[in-house]
């Protein structure tokens, strides 16, 4: 007799460490990937999981296999009209080789393999590239979605939620409070065996106590746990003058990233507004900022008032958490970087929860017009750092996470 | 249709549910008593497609240790899935006692069934009938077997680091092909026996363990008396299963990394009948599900709609595209095993003179115990070479073509005429001998009395060449030898005509 047994509700996820060590294994392929993914995104979509490929040789595995070449025989079905000593022409590069299985490497011919990282397995791989640590990764990583906590039982509610267990506890202790002093009293009454209309009245007002009455319903009681509470704004400024390259706008790129995830799992909501400037500010969508090249001189201060005018406007400070980050090459000419410094320090950081300038100068060691004056700044809610690569991008932040997850 | 047959039908439409299952399930159970089919008890498992899809990842077993190429099996499989470039197939079935066979629960009722003949009662006999399987496997202890190795596997990963165990195990895949002791039978499984035995080794080694030894200053090695003319050549003989002579001989190899070889080893050796008789399995379990649905019919218990089901199915399950159409990949093992399987039946039951002249001692015979001692006592290659008749290669329009390196076409040899049948199943027989799918590669000598160096020997066939692949592999087991590998390959006619030198990388 056979024995038929219902798996169905076993764990379906058999397979997650070889995923994993899988993914560990061409982590470096991987990043590549993952790169070239987040320089083609949108920062706002970069909470996303996302196709990656991998070269297929790079993931076959070697076994002793004879090869093409040498003399042999294949047997194959569906002759419609050949004849014995007939000659064909060898097809041309390749042929068919020992037939058979036909399982390639890779999906569909591709020269990649091809397939779907989930947002964890992305995200992770962003954040090994930045060279993110534990504790940011804790911070960014804890997706607050509103989880309900069990909180008791409250007297109103749903009715989805109602306790029957509990409603019906209550109306019994009700019950039993309630009858209790007449069941006495009738007891009494029918050993002194008084009138029975008496007792019959004494009767009928136990019978009257309701079953179920409307205060001893009791629901579920559930609350809502840490509720990303309010909005944000993120200011991003960057100067796009000629003398920021690509590989510099990348780097800004990965720097507003990454306070962009920040804010978006600590905020319900998060509005980005790009700003770039030249000698003159405007505001831009983020194709704009990151992709058009824009030509000029450089003029801080003009991004700082359209940052305060768009506040103004937009943004009340009471209403809103305004986050800045600028990124810049660090040049500016004359009074400007005291003027800008000065601008900052009276007029926008005081709305700021944050902000955080990023420089991202051609030579290390250079001190820059704009840093020089940046740096004269002394405010918790300021950073400033020199970001020279990758790893770079995430100290700027360190202050911030580090605060946050504390 | 008459009312009592209308009452016997088990189920209308697709849809199943337990007790359904079981009520088939018995059905056939009894049928395929009937027809003396000897299996193992089955264990049925209803599982949803994602996990059919894990499943497959682990080569079919219910339970592996971790590596990366399981995970990457899944993905590849996992993308083709979602992408609908593939589906799943309905069944999968382990070689186990009991035999452990997956029901997909997205499969109709009909499907359900359809497998559970086809798995449950056709794979399940060849299992326990087949003398490859009867030899190589221990049906009773490859589920406990892998429990234990995925711990150890587990174990080792946690006291030497995962990278030194996937080295390890990702060198002894490269050699899993070269595994298997083919002709002596190997000792039973055990997982309990292999526990014991490892204790005993590592308590040995503790024992031994004797810090002070080494402090010692290292004498010459005394005289040579120790049988110089075996040092001359070791092995004596040369050795065909390559991860056996690493387990034991290798010089630089650690205890647990010779019992991770012996995990692989194993597994090599239980899979290894699965690939000699892929023709025969598939063939015998699709004429059984066919035979069984087919009686379950006659007898009144499927409806029409049942049987439309099973045979569109089964028809797709048995196609055999032809050389020239854009689906073909070589011969389906599925439509030719099920096709010799028939033939045979056919042999038996209405044989004609050609019948008569190729197969006298079977023709006319009882078809029961005609395919029984076929099942029981052949392979592949011996299988095809014995019952291939003239009339399925006909049906086939099998014809052979000559392939020869110093020509720039290929010759038609062979064709489905009184000449060539004879010589088409000799050559379709020997596709699927072992040596023309795995290359013929021994260890020839182990310099054990001086470098330390392993030369191994392609024999090469016929002018066919390795792949490039073969360093990488050499690479790989000069990982596992700690001192340079060699192989060198060898034609019959010109002897040593090249040779690949690998130095470990440490």
């Amino acid at each position: 007799m056979s024995m038929i047994i219902d798996r169905r509700l076993n764990d379906r996820n058999k397979n997650a460490t070889n995923r994993a060590r899988f993914i560990r294994r061409y982590k470096s392929q991987l990043k590549r990937s993952v790169a070239d993914v987040v320089a083609e995104r949108s920062i706002t979509d970069m909470g996303r999981g996302g196709e990656v490929g991998i070269p297929v040789k790079d993931i076959s595995e070697p076994k002793f296999r004879i090869g093409q070449g040498g003399d042999r025989e294949m047997v194959h079905p569906g002759n419609h009209s050949f004849s014995p000593g007939d000659r064909i022409a060898k097809p041309q590069g390749g042929g068919e080789g020992e037939g058979g299985d036909g399982q390639g490497e890779g999906g569909e011919g591709q020269d990649n393999f091809m397939f779907t990282l989930s947002k964890e397995e992305f995200m992770n791989l962003f954040f090994d590239d930045l060279e993110l640590p534990r504790l940011a990764r804790n911070v960014l990583g804890d997706a607050k979605q509103f989880t309900f906590r069990r909180a008791g039982y409250t007297p109103s509610g749903v009715p989805s939620n109602l306790s029957v267990r509990r409603s019906l506890q209550n109306a019994m202790a009700r019950k039993i409070a309630l009858a209790a002093p007449l069941k006495r009293e009738l007891r009494e009454l029918e050993e002194r065996g008084a009138d029975p209309q008496e007792i019959q009245d004494l009767k009928d007002r136990i019978d009257r106590i309701p079953f179920l009455d409307e205060y001893d319903l009791r629901f579920r009681h559930k609350v809502k746990e840490p509720k990303p509470i309010s909005r944000a704004v993120m200011f991003c400024l960057m100067d796009v003058s000629a003398s920021m390259s690509e590989q510099k706008k990348d780097l800004a790129k990965r720097f507003f990233t990454l306070l962009y995830l920040f804010l978006n799992r600590k905020y319900e909501h998060v509005e980005l507004v790009f700003i770039r400037h030249t000698s003159n500010a405007e505001e831009v969508d983020e194709h704009a900022f990151f992709h058009d090249p824009q030509t000029g001189g450089t003029v801080v201060m003009s991004a700082l008032n359209l940052a305060e005018d768009i506040i103004q406007d937009r943004y009340a400070p009471d209403q809103w958490n305004i986050y800045g980050a600028q990124v810049s090459d660090g040049d500016a000419f004359g009074s400007d970087p005291q003027r800008s410094a000065a601008k900052l320090r009276d007029d926008i950081l005081p709305h700021c929860r944050y902000y955080a300038y990023v420089e991202v100068p051609d030579n290390a060691s250079s001190i820059t017009p704009l840093g020089a004056a940046y740096s004269q700044i002394h405010s918790e809610n300021f950073a400033v750092a020199k970001v020279m690569g990758r790893r770079d991008v995430y100290p700027v932040l360190r202050e911030l996470f580090q605060r946050e997850a504390a | 249709m008459s009312e009592t047959v209308k009452d016997r039908v088990l189920s209308r439409g697709g849809d199943w549910d337990f007790d359904l299952l079981r009520s088939y399930d018995r059905e056939i159970a009894s049928i395929a008593k009937e027809f003396g089919l000897d299996t193992y008890p089955n264990q049925i498992e209803v599982i949803a497609s994602e996990q059919m899809l894990d499943a497959y990842a682990s080569v079919g077993l219910p339970i592996s240790y971790t590596h990366w190429s399981y995970g990457k099996e899944f993905i590849r499989n996992e993308e083709a899935y979602r992408r609908g470039m593939r589906g799943l197939a309905y069944e999968l079935v382990i070689n186990s006692d009991p035999c452990i066979a997956y029901l997909m629960e997205d499969n109709s009722m009909p499907m359900q069934a359809l497998v559970i003949a086809h798995a449950c009662y056709g794979h399940n006999s060849f299992f326990k009938g087949n003398y490859l399987f009867k030899q190589w496997t221990s049906a009773d202890a490859i589920v406990d077997y892998m429990v234990f190795a995925r711990k150890y596997i587990f174990e080792c990963e946690q006291k030497y680091g995962i990278d030194r165990v996937e080295e390890t195990l990702d060198a002894c895949h490269a050699l899993m092909d070269h595994g298997v002791d083919r002709y002596h039978r190997p000792s039973p499984l055990s997982a309990q026996d292999e526990l014991r035995r490892q204790h005993e080794r590592a308590e040995h080694a503790r024992k031994q363990f004797d810090d002070i030894w080494r402090t010692l200053p290292r004498k010459e090695k005394q005289g040579d008396d120790d049988a110089p003319a075996e040092a001359a050549n070791f092995p004596p003989e040369p050795q065909e299963n390559l991860l056996y002579f690493i387990e034991k001989y290798s010089p630089t190899l650690e205890t647990w990394q010779r019992e991770i070889v012996r995990i692989v080893r194993k597994l090599a050796q239980y899979f290894y009948p699965q690939g000699m008789t892929k023709v025969m399995n598939e063939g015998w379990a699709t004429f059984w599900h066919y035979t069984l649905l087919n009686t379950l019919y006659d007898r009144g218990l499927v409806d029409d709609g049942f049987m439309f089901e099973i045979l569109q199915s089964h028809t797709n399950v048995v196609m055999q595209p032809g050389f020239d159409h854009p689906a073909y990949s070589g011969i389906n093992p599925y439509a030719l095993g099920f096709a010799m399987f028939r033939d045979l039946r056919r042999i038996c039951e209405s044989p004609d003179a050609e019948d008569r002249a190729w197969f006298p001692d079977i023709a006319g015979r009882d078809w029961r115990e005609v395919l029984d001692f076929a099942m029981r006592n052949y392979k592949d290659e011996s299988f095809i070479a014995q019952y291939l008749s003239p009339k399925l290669i006909r049906e086939f329009h099998l014809f052979a073509i000559a392939d020869q390196a110093k020509n720039d076409f290929v010759e038609v040899a062979a064709i489905h005429n009184d000449e060539g049948y004879r010589d088409v199943r000799r050559l379709l027989s020997r596709q699927y001998n072992r040596d023309i799918l795995v290359p013929d590669i021994q260890v020839l000598r182990y310099e054990h009395m001086g470098d330390r160096s392993l030369l191994l020997r392609y024999t090469r066939l016929r002018d066919r060449p390795l792949t490039d692949d073969a360093k990488e592999v050499l690479k790989h087991l000069s990982k596992l030898w700690g001192f340079t590998v060699s192989m060198e390959v060898f034609d019959e006619r010109e002897g040593v005509v090249d040779r690949i030198d690998v130095n470990p990388a440490r």
